[in-house]
């Protein structure tokens, strides 16, 4: 803090400080203190807030425990987004290994910005070009159907639509950490592995996944955390029997009019995301730092 | 060159096209839906090749609406955002090492948060101070995680300045006030302009922070989700293909920006000695 | 005439490490005044402190007799040159110049005529709307010394300027720097790890060597006079030869070697019966049989140098002694491989206590 006041003078450092502080407090900090809060305490018509049933408890954390579809759903999405971030990877890691280790200069440059072009269009618009690529009488069907592949419409709203949605939304930040860490992987290193004999399986499995560890941890983590987070995808290319956490928290805020149950939810989803989040990165050792690239 | 490896040259082509068809073909269907004639967006069956759908767009008012809040929303996210994102990184580059891990760990911590947690723990907060959802909150509950992206940015930027500058500058008898102004923030201007556009983006195309603190405001994404619930029409397409066409041409000018910031740099580099 | 610049007991630590200890001198005022040390000997941190951006932990600093505790280095009557010269990269080089007007509030008009004369002074007429990126390393050295000079500073602060300059360029700025500080008569104080440049441009230099000061003098008195061992070692070269002290008289210190008794110069805090060391330099070694103190040598090999050239040569104790030959009498140089004789006269040896 003596530093900053050294450099930027009273006037300025307090202004600095201050616009700081009213992020990290007011906008940051306060608003998850005070979906605690919520979650801990019962809903309550107004005029009995503040009165004697107005008690702490863990009654709406117990709830999602107790209640058995809101449970099921909950370790669903997680199960899922789980199965997102490793199909993700799948997805990507070839590519990420190509653009790395064996695209010209040229090459590489042409095809991140071919990457990033789908990256730039919203979330939304990029669902809702699945939405129309998977109706029942879409596209698809209709392709497979012209080729003989299926003989009647597929329903690929529900899972697989999800599954496919959300891979194609976080393809980006997979494919970029990956492709950073192999990138700083010496080419001798992965030509050695073949010249001792390892097969081209064995170079990857014992070479390059291990050097692009913090990468791979990083994308996935990334990814989870969005595919659990997410609204849009399962909104629009999901089914009723394929219901998202998130959707769960939106009925209890704008359908169920329960606001602490709902914060009670949303706390839980983001003490798994963080979880997730700490322990993979401890377990794959990356910092912090190295994260938001 | 061995049979094994002309296989594997083969499998990674296929691979290699389905992952870009994969990545553009729901995009090129959506576009092309636009001149289908049909009532429902899609391109089968082909019902005659017609710009109806961007007069339909145009006489759309919900839509209109709905730009102008996300407008709003973006020029006041903005707004908030690089000033203190500016104040973040200044902040988080004059800390010493230890305080400087904790703090950055605060500081993206939204970053790890599910939109949708951003958007309740905000509304909450503001219920109880009395303030409802709408244009307010959405930019408060945006601004909270879009600074982080301008903290990064701009403290990316601050790690190449050289900070023999400042102290020139002093030397020559400036105040402080003149070495932020003259000094470091046309050092971070071409940081500034590419936070800036990105906060624009990220603020327009956000879905699942805005949902929970809209209110009764409806910004542009908002709108489009709803449409799909209660009537989807080519005019829809018409929308994305012009968003698309716009966020293109952006990101455009945000690489040249860009990259004229990187030889801007390289160019200050040149100045010190090796 | 300038300002004078005075050091009273100057100390600095930086936690727990000791970066300047007990250093005191006095800068005349319009002189030019070099600190030499090899790097890490603190004389960054002298002139940081000097400038201000550093308060000492323990000392004064007084600039034209004002003591300068508390005041800023936008305060001090001082300007700094950097070791990267620190132009700023998004200004044109007339704005870089006038920056320091800028930050007194002076109107545009007069700042670009005040930047105009300036590039003037520094033979950059016209150049006033490049920008410092497009200057070579020349010129920008003189960008930097034109800002400097536009702030009309009593003391100008050089750190190490010219070292990222080529061998070439770097002779020329420093004859040019010489000639700007005598036409200016700023105070300029000049830091250097490089002797032949601080000896070539001073009217006097400062020796520092771990945060102490060795010795203060002209360059003249550095190079015949050295009052320590360090300084003996580091400006210019010598030979070091050691023993022990039998007798001093008449200001000659009688040392005895392993190759027999040998004289020099007494030196300071030196005294009979202690271990010593005498110090004479190539240029004083005579190959001759005759003189007043004598050694001798196995030829190793001669480095041509172009104005003269280098004997080294093995003492019997196996100790190097480096004579230098000018080229003139190259012909008359040793033979490779033979026994040498060498020969220096008392004046030109000095002895100094061992340490």
């Amino acid at each position: 803090m003596a530093e900053l006041y050294r450099r930027f003078g009273g006037g300025l450092g307090t202004i600095f400080l201050a616009l700081v502080a009213a992020w990290l407090a007011g906008m940051v900090l306060a608003p998850n203190v005070m979906m605690i809060d919520y979650s801990l305490r019962p809903n309550l018509p107004p005029a009995e807030i503040g009165g004697s049933r107005d008690v702490y408890s863990l009654q709406n954390i117990l709830y999602l425990a107790n209640e058995g579809v809101h449970r099921a759903i909950f370790f669903k999405t997680v199960w899922a987004s789980a199965l997102v971030a490793f199909v993700t990877l799948v997805v990507c890691y070839p590519l990420a290994y190509w653009l790395a280790q064996n695209a010209t200069p040229n090459q590489t440059a042409i095809a991140i910005l071919a990457l990033t072009i789908p990256f730039w269009v919203n979330e939304v618009l990029r669902t809702l070009a699945w939405y129309i690529l998977l109706a029942f009488r879409g596209p698809l069907n209709a392709l497979l159907l012209a080729l003989g592949i299926i003989d009647e419409p597929v329903r690929w709203y529900g899972n697989t639509g999800v599954l496919a949605g959300m891979t194609y939304a976080y393809i980006l930040f997979m494919l970029f950490p990956i492709y950073n860490s192999i990138e700083s992987l010496e080419k001798s290193q992965i030509e050695a592995a073949r010249d001792l004999g390892a097969s081209v399986w064995r170079t990857h499995w014992r070479v390059v996944i291990p050097h692009a560890k913090a990468g791979i941890a990083t994308g996935c983590v990334f990814t989870f955390m969005l595919a659990a987070g997410s609204f849009v995808v399962p909104a629009l290319l999901g089914a009723p029997g394929s219901r998202w956490f998130t959707e769960i928290i939106y009925n209890w805020f704008f359908e169920g009019g329960d606001w602490n149950r709902g914060a009670a939810y949303a706390l839980v989803l983001l003490v798994l995301c963080l979880t997730v989040v700490l322990v993979t990165l401890k377990i794959a050792r990356v910092n912090l730092t190295d994260v938001a690239k | 060159m061995s049979a094994a490896d002309r296989i594997m040259k083969g499998l990674f082509g296929i691979y290699f096209a389905a992952f870009f068809i994969y990545l553009f073909a729901p995009l090129a269907i959506m576009a092309a839906a636009t001149f289908n004639a049909s009532r429902f967006p899609t391109v089968t069956p082909w019902q005659g090749t017609t710009l109806e759908w961007f007069d339909a767009l145009a006489a759309d008012r919900g839509m209109w609406d709905s730009l102008w809040t996300s407008i709003v929303v973006a020029f006041f996210v903005v707004l908030v955002v690089l000033p203190v994102g500016t104040a973040a990184a200044l902040v988080l580059t004059s800390l010493h090492a230890r305080a400087r891990s904790l703090l950055y760990a605060v500081m993206v911590s939204p970053l790890l948060t599910p939109g949708v947690v951003i958007g309740i723990s905000t509304l909450v907060l503001w219920r109880q101070l009395g303030v409802g959802g709408g244009v307010f909150l959405i930019v408060i509950a945006q601004s909270s995680f879009i600074i982080c992206y301008v903290m990064l940015m701009v403290a990316a930027r601050l790690m190449r300045f050289d900070r023999t500058q400042e102290e020139a500058a002093l030397g020559l008898g400036a105040s402080k006030f003149m070495v932020f102004r003259r000094v470091i923030l046309p050092f971070l201007k071409p940081a500034l302009f590419a936070a800036g556009f990105l906060a624009v983006l990220q603020s327009i195309e956000n879905y699942n922070t805005t949902l929970f603190v809209r209110g009764f405001d409806t910004p542009l994404t908002v709108y489009i989700a709803t449409k799909v619930r209660t009537g989807l029409t080519p005019a829809v397409n018409a929308l994305a293909l012009i968003m698309i066409a716009v966020t293109i041409v952006g990101a455009v000018v945000y690489e040249v920006v860009r990259r004229r910031s990187r030889t801007a740099s390289q160019a200050s580099k040149e100045e010190q000695p090796a | 005439m300038s300002h004078s610049v005075e050091l009273q007991n100057v100390g600095m630590a930086f936690g727990q490490t000791r970066a300047v200890t007990d250093v005191s001198f006095t800068v005349e005022g319009g002189e030019f005044f070099s600190i030499l040390g090899p790097s890490g000997c603190g004389k960054t941190t002298i002139l940081r402190i000097v400038a201000g951006f550093l308060d000492p932990t323990e000392g004064k600093v007084l600039i034209g007799g004002r003591d300068m505790k508390g005041l800023g280095p936008d305060r001090r009557p001082t300007a700094m040159i950097f070791q990267s010269l620190a132009l700023f990269p998004l200004m044109p080089v007339w704005e870089n110049i006038a920056f320091g007007l800028e930050a007194r509030r002076v109107a545009k008009a007069e700042r670009r005529k005040k930047a105009g004369e300036l590039l003037k002074l520094v033979a950059l007429e016209g150049l006033g709307d490049r920008m410092p990126g497009e200057l070579s390393g020349g010129q920008r050295q003189r960008v930097a010394i034109a800002r400097a000079l536009a702030v009309e500073p009593q003391v100008l602060l050089l750190d190490e300027p010219l070292s990222a300059l080529d061998l070439k360029l770097r002779q020329h700025m420093r004859a040019e720097l010489r000639s700007l500080q005598k036409r200016t008569g700023v105070t300029f104080i000049y830091i250097t790890h490089d002797q032949s440049e601080a000896l070539a441009m001073s009217d006097r230099v400062a020796v520092m060597s771990d945060g102490v000061l060795q010795q203060v003098g002209a360059p003249r008195e550095l190079y015949d006079n050295p009052a320590t061992p360090f300084v003996a070692r580091f400006v210019g070269e010598t030979n070091a030869i050691a023993g022990k002290v039998t007798a001093i008289e008449n200001g000659l210190a009688t040392v005895e070697s392993a190759f027999g008794p040998l004289s020099g110069r007494v030196g300071d805090g030196l005294s009979a019966g202690s271990a010593a060391k005498l110090y004479v330099r190539p240029e004083a070694l005579q190959h001759k049989t005759q003189g007043e103190n004598r050694l001798t040598a196995t030829i190793e090999r001669i480095d041509f140098e172009g104005a003269f050239a280098l004997a080294h040569g093995r003492l019997e104790d196996g100790s190097l002694l480096i004579a230098s030959i000018p080229s003139t009498e190259l012909g008359k140089a040793p033979e490779i491989g033979t026994r040498a004789p060498f020969a220096f006269q008392n004046a030109n040896a000095v002895v100094l206590p061992d340490g």
